[in-house]
């Protein structure tokens, strides 16, 4: 057992530090650092710089730009990212369909496809909840019915974020309604400006469009656009989920989050406060066991299954960022009522921003498998319950 | 960056669970073990001195074997997962620790020497009424008359006092500060009072009244820097110690859910209870990721870092030995409140590791305290 990284990991940790903090326009790191919701061509200019030197889809397989890190490397990556207030790659193209059409994907589809949304030259949105199903996604009813060369898509989706700059859609469509309900799924690929497809926007509680519903009226989708076998679907939706949960876990966003709030803690002599410092010094304390968990499970997971701990790190890092949204809110104080002002406002940024940032985040306790998903599997899976 | 054992930690691990597995793992012997005094069992003392775990801590000039602290925690982990009586945490890591990190050549060579054999259990004799956990001493004073070293005053709960072969005693110095002193047990103007502890220990009341007294080390030293030290050490190996416990705790009340019915099928049918089950599950392996950071740190760490380490362990575990062993009793339901039934001495234990050493609550002071002090928290070295 050691604590420090070898000279290698710690050389690779200081390239990642460079990269970061060098490469990545700083407009757009200062907009994450100031929680300002970024723009479309932010986040398409900062994927396309990670991607021109090769690190935006590390996680993909070598021959289409993936890195043969390890689990530890991997997790570097990502917390440096994080930590130089860079945001991360498009996570509907680099952690969830990029694999899938990597790993089930044709040869043509893998052409197709891949280079582009490595390079977010298509936007992905994901269409997989529906008004019906949610946890229990497998009773999804978009129905997919074949007629020549195309299947006729109908139903609606739910959820869609940022579905409003999605060129492209993957779903999960019924194919068969005879069958046990996770054998007749199927996962096509759809393109958005097909006729029939309408995308409207869903208002969500901090005032802000993240999420859309997505409507399918007899939209036709050439047949090659599936991606794996008919009714294969929820195997490949399995292997979505299960990698969307291990990239879940925010820890370094989070301590940027929480190193902030004590400055504004301190800028507002509020962390002279006992009861506000131990607020503070419990969630550090916690945001480090997590830090630890994760640097536990990606240095025991190296046959590329995910740890079966990692529903932990989904669901205590969800928590842990909540929490950090709440005490910023908490630090506003009054000031945090002033969520609609302008920057004419004598209130700081921050203080304005507080309440939509820790409304929109109890979502993150709800998505990628909600904590109570989590804590089924925890039950079940690692304490055989 | 590696948390895995190597292969004679390995090997370790394995032969310490045989050692104690075989004395413990059947409740009813825990049980009646520590039913009679001193509340553990000799033999097995003795054979823990026999397979070099007494010795561990100390070097190989002194007796010892000269281990890191990741074996220490090995040992202390496994005596948690069977709630094992023997007092390794008191005696040899806490008692020894600082006979080791104060004692001259000569006094480690003899004290530690025995110690490791097993023939000499020691006890720290620092805790004083109505104080918290503090590194100085005021109840207990020192005297010295032409090199001739006394005490007078009350320690109050000494682990093992009433049974301990030498006392390891912490005094206020005639000039301030605080000094060690060694104190045999059968020595003139001792009074020892033993009673039971709620998790099968025992503790004692011990009063001086003018006791012959050997310094620990250079005499009329200030060593209260030293006794944190030894004392932050002595919080991590507690902390893996509660790690043990807590694995067992939920491993136990797991099989408990799956094999009890009720309503004619088996609780873990209910919800609301396999969903606590799995708090507990995240509760433990925070507590175990600390537990197991700060073990490291103490290979590598200054005594600032080692104190910092022994906080943060300490208030996670610490939180999670209150939850875990709180919702193990709750999910056992009545046979959880019985002396007869495991589950109840595990909860025991982990309040008693809580209050031997400092609560969440002294430990989240320190660590609010010093909370502006640093931008992030940095595990990594």
């Amino acid at each position: 057992m050691q604590l420090e990284l070898s000279a290698e990991d710690a050389a690779f940790r200081d390239e990642m530090r460079t990269f970061f903090t060098t490469e990545v326009p700083q407009e757009i790191r200062d907009a994450v650092a100031n929680r300002r919701e970024l723009t479309k061509d932010q986040i398409v200019e900062s994927q396309r710089v990670l991607n021109a030197h090769g690190l935006a889809v590390p996680n993909w397989p070598v021959e289409w730009g993936g890195k043969d890190w390890s689990p530890l490397r991997r997790h570097i990556w990502h917390e440096e990212m994080q930590r130089a207030d860079v945001p991360a790659p498009l996570a509907f193209n680099a952690s969830m369909i990029g694999p899938v059409i990597a790993h089930f994907g044709s040869q043509e589809i893998k052409e197709r496809f891949l280079p582009a949304t490595a390079n977010l030259d298509i936007w992905w949105s994901q269409g997989f909840s529906e008004p019906d199903a949610g946890s229990d996604l497998a009773s999804l009813r978009t129905t997919a019915v074949r007629d020549g060369d195309e299947f006729v898509v109908n139903g609606q989706k739910t959820w869609t974020t940022l579905g409003q700059y999605g060129d492209w859609i993957f779903t999960l469509v019924r194919t068969d309604p005879d069958v046990k309900k996770q054998a007749g799924i199927s996962m096509l690929l759809i393109d958005m400006t097909s006729p029939g497809l309408t995308v409207r926007p869903i208002e969500l509680i901090d005032g802000g469009h993240e999420v859309n519903e997505v409507w399918f009226e007899d939209v036709r989708v050439p047949a090659e656009n599936m991606v794996g076998e008919l009714n294969s679907g929820w195997t490949q939706a399995k292997f979505l989920l299960g990698n969307e949960r291990v990239g879940v876990a925010p820890v370094g966003a989070t301590k940027r989050v929480l190193a902030q709030a004590k400055e504004w803690a301190r800028e507002t002599g509020q962390l002279d406060d006992l009861l506000t410092a131990s607020r503070v010094a419990e969630l550090e304390n916690e945001l480090l066991a997590l830090e630890l968990t994760a640097l536990r499970v990606v240095a025991h997971s190296a046959d590329g299954k995910p740890h079966p701990a990692s529903s932990v790190l989904k669901l205590k890092g969800t928590e842990l960022q909540q929490a950090v949204s709440e005490l910023v809110v908490d630090l506003a104080g009054p000031a945090s009522l002033a969520s609609g002002a302008g920057d004419d406002s004598d209130l700081p940024w921050w203080s304005r921003r507080a309440t939509p940032a820790y409304l929109n985040l109890r979502k993150a306790s709800i998505y990628g498998g909600s904590n109570e998903v989590q804590r089924q599997i925890i039950a079940k899976t690692i304490l055989g319950l | 960056m590696d948390f895995t054992y190597d292969e004679e930690q390995q090997a370790l691990r394995e032969a310490v669970r045989g050692l104690v597995g075989k004395a413990y793992s059947d409740y009813e012997q825990r049980r009646q073990t520590v039913a009679a005094d001193p509340g553990f069992d000799e033999a097995q003392w003795g054979r823990m001195a026999e397979m070099g775990l007494l010795g561990l801590p100390f070097s190989e000039d002194d007796g010892g074997v000269g281990a890191g602290p990741v074996e220490i925690s090995i040992v202390a982990e496994e005596l948690g997962r069977v709630v094992a009586p023997e007092p390794y945490l008191t005696s040899v890591v806490w008692a020894g620790g600082l006979v080791s990190a104060v004692g001259t050549a000569e006094q480690r060579a003899e004290v530690l020497g025995a110690l490791s054999a097993g023939e000499s259990v020691l006890a720290p004799a620092l805790a004083e009424p109505g104080r918290r956990w503090t590194n100085d001493a005021t109840a207990v004073t020192a005297s010295v008359d032409s090199d001739a070293w006394t005490l007078t005053g009350t320690k109050e709960p000494v682990p093992q006092g009433a049974r301990a072969d030498v006392l390891v005693v912490s005094a206020m110095l005639p000039e301030g500060g605080t000094g060690l002193f060694l104190v045999a047990g059968d020595a003139e103007g001792l009074t020892r009072t033993g009673y039971a502890t709620h998790d099968g220990g025992r503790a004692a009341k011990v009063t001086f009244d003018g006791t012959a007294a050997t310094p620990l080390g250079e005499p009329g030293a200030d060593v209260a820097a030293s006794i944190a030290t030894v004392t932050d050490l002595t919080r991590i190996m507690a902390c893996n110690e509660a790690v043990g416990a807590m694995e067992t705790a939920l491993r136990t009340t797991s099989a408990y859910l799956t094999s009890r019915k009720q309503f004619g099928v088996t609780l873990n049918t209910f919800q609301a209870l396999t969903f606590r089950a799995a708090d507990m599950y995240i509760s433990l392996e925070l507590a175990k990721s600390l537990a197991v950071w700060a073990t490291m740190v103490v290979g590598s760490g200054s005594p600032a870092e080692i104190a910092e380490a022994s906080q943060r362990a300490s208030l996670q575990v610490a939180r999670a030995g209150r939850h875990i062993g709180q919702e193990a009793i709750q999910l056992h339901g009545g046979i959880g409140m019985t002396a007869e039934y495991s589950i109840g001495a595990y909860t025991s234990r982990l309040t008693a590791l809580d209050h031997l050493l400092g609560d969440a609550t002294f430990h989240l002071r320190s660590l609010a305290a010093a909370v502006g002090d640093h931008a992030e928290v940095d595990p990594l070295p």
